[in-house]
């Protein structure tokens, strides 16, 4: 096998994005960019959202800036300085890859548009990321998660159906984006290399979380039926409407178990009724029952409650643990609900060697974080470096345009960087 | 029918993209891609491919449909119908249709004129299946020395849950989604669908289009192994983060967040209709009161500061929810975003179908297909301003293109043996 290089090592990205856009940069970063995060003087407020190392409020512990930062340098600069623009100027004409989170228009007011900097460097690549797009009706309206999750529908189809419909707990839709920025980024790249045309990517947080919501769409396109939140149930499966419930309280927590049917899923439910059976809790109904004729497109809901209702027992009776196992032993299909805790302790994540151990020298500790999910057989992911701290790398990418440790200083006086 | 159409046309004139269109290139423009795949983690990749101007064929059989032809709904008009499927045609539009029987060897060796032809293979069976079948990455370097091969499966290639069979909807609990998601005095809601797999399928785009920057830099092509499961850990970083230094699982908490009040689903006028508040520092509470006619909230002690705000949370929630149920979502997002504060509709999918802002970007492509008739396709998240996307045909019928892909795109032309 020959050897694995670096792909983007010759690419420079400046990363101007706030929360909303932190992981675009870290996946240019984990596939070998010279990503430069960009802060105002005296960090982001980014820094100040969620939780924090060991819970210390300090903008430079702060554990969603770690999560989505790493793989980049920090500097800072006010661009909305004559001499901050300047500056900002002559780091685009060796940049390759310029990000943004600003609202739609805010870089025009300051002359640094894609119009702009294009005409200075013609090739450049500028992904712009806004909750809903740089134009149209609802281009000024502004984002969270929670607001993203609700227009892009996906709030539609969570929650219990007699309660109001929920996020998931842990925001998802600032990755989705990120993502998605990531992928428009790097198709633009690739066009870039392949004509020497630069241009300007437009990233919608809202259709970007849409994509969230999977097949649902279609139900409604096709049929005119309302995919709607259906709790721990799911819907879809079957054309008498019957409901599958998909999430049953265990011993020590819940497991995600789903009635199927096809090869999969018949053997599944057969070898469960046995395990049933070994501890005498299979009901005759279900140690008779004939899976061949089992067939969950047409299956009624008076079936389904028949066969949940025996599960719902005996799942009370087994920990997580015994479930993953025996499903893992015997090929079927259901998980445990896993946690942080059984994510870092999964055996088949330590065997693929997710985690990496890096070292915040700053702290005195090395933290755990996961490395890239995508294995090349050509391409080096690594964890190159952990997050930034504020203005961490001024001196070393300042130097880099030219300017020297007295500058630097005049540079911070001026609140400039 | 003539609206959309020319709701299509004013997009790309809007944004100047007429005479580049023309013109320009789009990204994948003489990409060939080949899809030993089903369902949704590995096709909905080539979809995103196909959408900027790759060649991507599908390949199915008669003896094995594609998983969303047969066992998923919805299908038009609730019948089912191999052509009839909603699920795999929003998976699969502008791609071509083959069927090959991979257990005859005729078969095995038609595939590989595919993989000659083609610059990209995307699979997603079970790790080890292709390898049987005689097309495991080796054989396909033989017939193809540069080929990229993107396989994609629920646990990865390697390790001592390789072979575990999974659905996307129970890997959204493996990864610790559905735990996170409902409110904390009833049970964990489950994610919709194969929630992980799409996650897995941004990271295939990914993967893919890096490989063809490789390939571009070195002539070289490579093998690509990608665990859902592990794409789906990348979302839960924090919350590792948090266990790993602070001891701490994320607990599903409704719609509270730890910084911010209200934050919350509030009921509006009409039926199962509600509306989202996000409101994370004191400027926002106080345009949120003058939205709400309600001055006097500004100052209240119980009101006036975050942590005020946080500690007197259920108060919050229903003062805010006496307002919101007086009025229209619509009326709710409109008026407190025009405002400056974070607001929402929790949109269904048939307001998705009709909001504005999607229409603008022409997200909803229309698309009229033989069986299905009109439906639409999903565009991307992202609009680029020289190397517009295009969707203009359907998910291809089983076998529809086996004529024009065998006979015309194959460069031997050669019509090999194949049950169709």
């Amino acid at each position: 096998m020959e050897e694995k290089i670096k792909l983007l090592k010759d690419c420079r990205v400046l990363d101007f994005t706030n929360e909303t856009g932190f992981l675009c940069g870290k996946i240019l970063g984990d596939l070998g960019a010279d990503v430069i995060k960009v802060e105002k003087p005296g960090g982001d407020e980014s820094r100040n959202l969620g939780s924090f190392y060991k819970d210390i409020p300090d903008p430079e512990k702060n554990l969603y800036w770690f999560s989505y930062n790493h793989n980049k340098r920090g500097i800072t600069l006010n661009i909305e300085t004559e001499t901050g623009k300047e500056i900002l100027l002559k780091l685009v004409g060796k940049t390759d890859i310029f990000l943004e989170t600003f609202p739609p228009g805010y870089l025009k007011k300051l002359g640094l548009d894609y119009a702009a900097l294009s005409k200075i460097n013609p090739q450049l690549i500028m992904t712009s990321i806004t909750t809903f797009g740089q134009s149209g009706p609802y281009k000024d309206y502004k984002g969270s998660d929670l607001v993203l999750t609700a227009m892009s529908g996906f709030m539609s189809v969570l929650g219990d159906a007699d309660k109001p419909p929920v996020r998931p707990t842990l925001p998802q839709s600032y990755v989705w984006i990120g993502m998605h920025a990531a992928e428009g980024t790097l198709m633009a790249y690739y066009h870039r290399g392949m004509t020497g045309e630069g241009q300007h990517v437009d990233v919608s947080g809202q259709a970007g979380v849409t994509w969230a919501l999977s097949i649902a769409p279609s139900f409604y396109d096709l049929n005119r039926e309302l995919p709607t939140r259906a709790g721990s149930f799911i819907t879809g499966r079957s054309i008498t409407g019957a409901i599958l419930r998909a999430v049953y309280p265990c011993k020590d927590g819940y497991l995600a178990y789903i009635i199927y049917g096809g090869p999969a899923g018949i053997r599944t439910n057969k070898r469960l009724v046995e395990w049933m059976d070994s501890k005498g809790m299979a009901p005759d109904y279900l140690k008779n029952k004939d899976w061949s004729k089992f067939d969950i497109a047409t299956v009624t809901q008076e079936e389904i409650d028949q066969l949940e209702q025996a599960y719902m027992k005996f799942f009370k009776t087994v920990t997580k643990e015994e479930f993953f196992k025996y499903v893992l032993e015997n090929d079927m299909l259901g998980y445990p609900l896993a946690t942080a805790k059984e994510l870092l302790e999964d055996e088949q994540l330590k065997a693929r060697g997710l985690w990496q151990e890096v070292e915040h020298e700053e702290l005195g500790t090395t933290i755990t974080y996961p490395a890239f999910s995508t294995k090349f057989s050509s391409i080096a992911c690594g964890f190159w470096r952990r997050a930034p701290l504020i203005g961490e790398h001024n001196e070393e990418v300042y130097g880099e345009i030219g300017l020297n440790n007295s500058d630097i200083l005049r540079l911070k006086k001026a609140d400039v960087i | 029918m003539l609206s959309e159409e020319l709701l299509g046309g004013i997009f790309f004139y809007t944004l100047g993209f007429v005479t580049i269109m023309e013109t320009t290139r789009q990204v994948f423009e003489g990409i060939n891609v080949v899809e030993f795949a089903a369902i949704a983690a590995g096709p909905v990749i080539g979809k995103h491919l196909a959408d900027h101007g790759a060649r991507v064929v599908h390949v199915e059989s008669y003896e094995r449909p594609d998983g969303f032809r047969q066992n998923y709904p919805p299908y038009k008009d609730n019948k089912p119908g191999l052509n009839r499927s909603g699920a795999f045609g929003i998976c699969n539009n502008n791609k071509y249709g083959v069927t090959i029987n991979l257990k005859a060897k005729e078969g095995v060796d038609l595939a590989k004129e595919l993989i000659q032809w083609a610059d990209i293979v995307i699979e997603n069976f079970t790790p080890g299946t292709l390898k049987k079948l005689g097309l495991g990455y080796e054989e396909m370097k033989e017939v193809n020395p540069d080929i990229i091969l993107l396989s994609t499966c629920n646990q990865g290639q390697t390790g001592p849950h390789a072979l575990h069979p999974g659905f996307g909807s129970h890997l959204s609990s493996l990864c610790g989604f559905t735990y996170m998601t409902g409110y904390p005095d009833r049970l964990p809601c489950i994610l919709y669908g194969p929630y992980v797999d799409h996650i897995g399928v941004g990271y295939g785009v990914i993967a893919a289009v890096a490989a063809l920057e490789h390939r571009r830099r070195t002539g070289a092509g490579q093998f690509i192994d990608l665990a859902q499961y592990e794409a789906g850990v990348q979302f839960m970083i924090p919350a590792l983060l948090e266990y790993s230094i602070n001891h701490r699982v994320v607990e599903r908490d409704g719609n509270r967040h730890s910084f911010a009040a209200p934050h919350n689903t509030y009921p509006c006028k009409g039926d199962d209709r509600w509306c989202v508040i996000s409101v994370f520092n004191d400027e926002e509470w106080k345009a949120l009161c003058k939205c709400m006619g309600r001055d006097e909230l500004i100052s209240d002690p119980k009101f006036k500061t975050r942590p005020a705000r946080k500690e007197y949370e259920d108060e919050v929630d229903q003062e805010v929810g006496k307002w919101t149920s007086r009025l229209t979502a619509e009326e709710v997002f409109k008026k407190l975003q025009d405002n400056g504060v974070k607001a929402g509709i929790v949109q269904t999918i048939a307001d998705l179908f009709a909001d504005p802002q999607l229409k603008h970007r022409g997200f909803w492509a229309p698309v009229d297909h033989p069986e299905v008739g009109r439906c639409h396709a999903e565009g991307p998240p992202f609009a680029f301003s020289k190397t517009p996307f295009k969707i203009d045909r359907p998910a291809p019928m089983i076998g529809e293109h086996n004529e024009l892909v065998f006979k015309t795109f194959l460069p031997a032309g050669k019509k090999a043996q194949r049950r169709d």
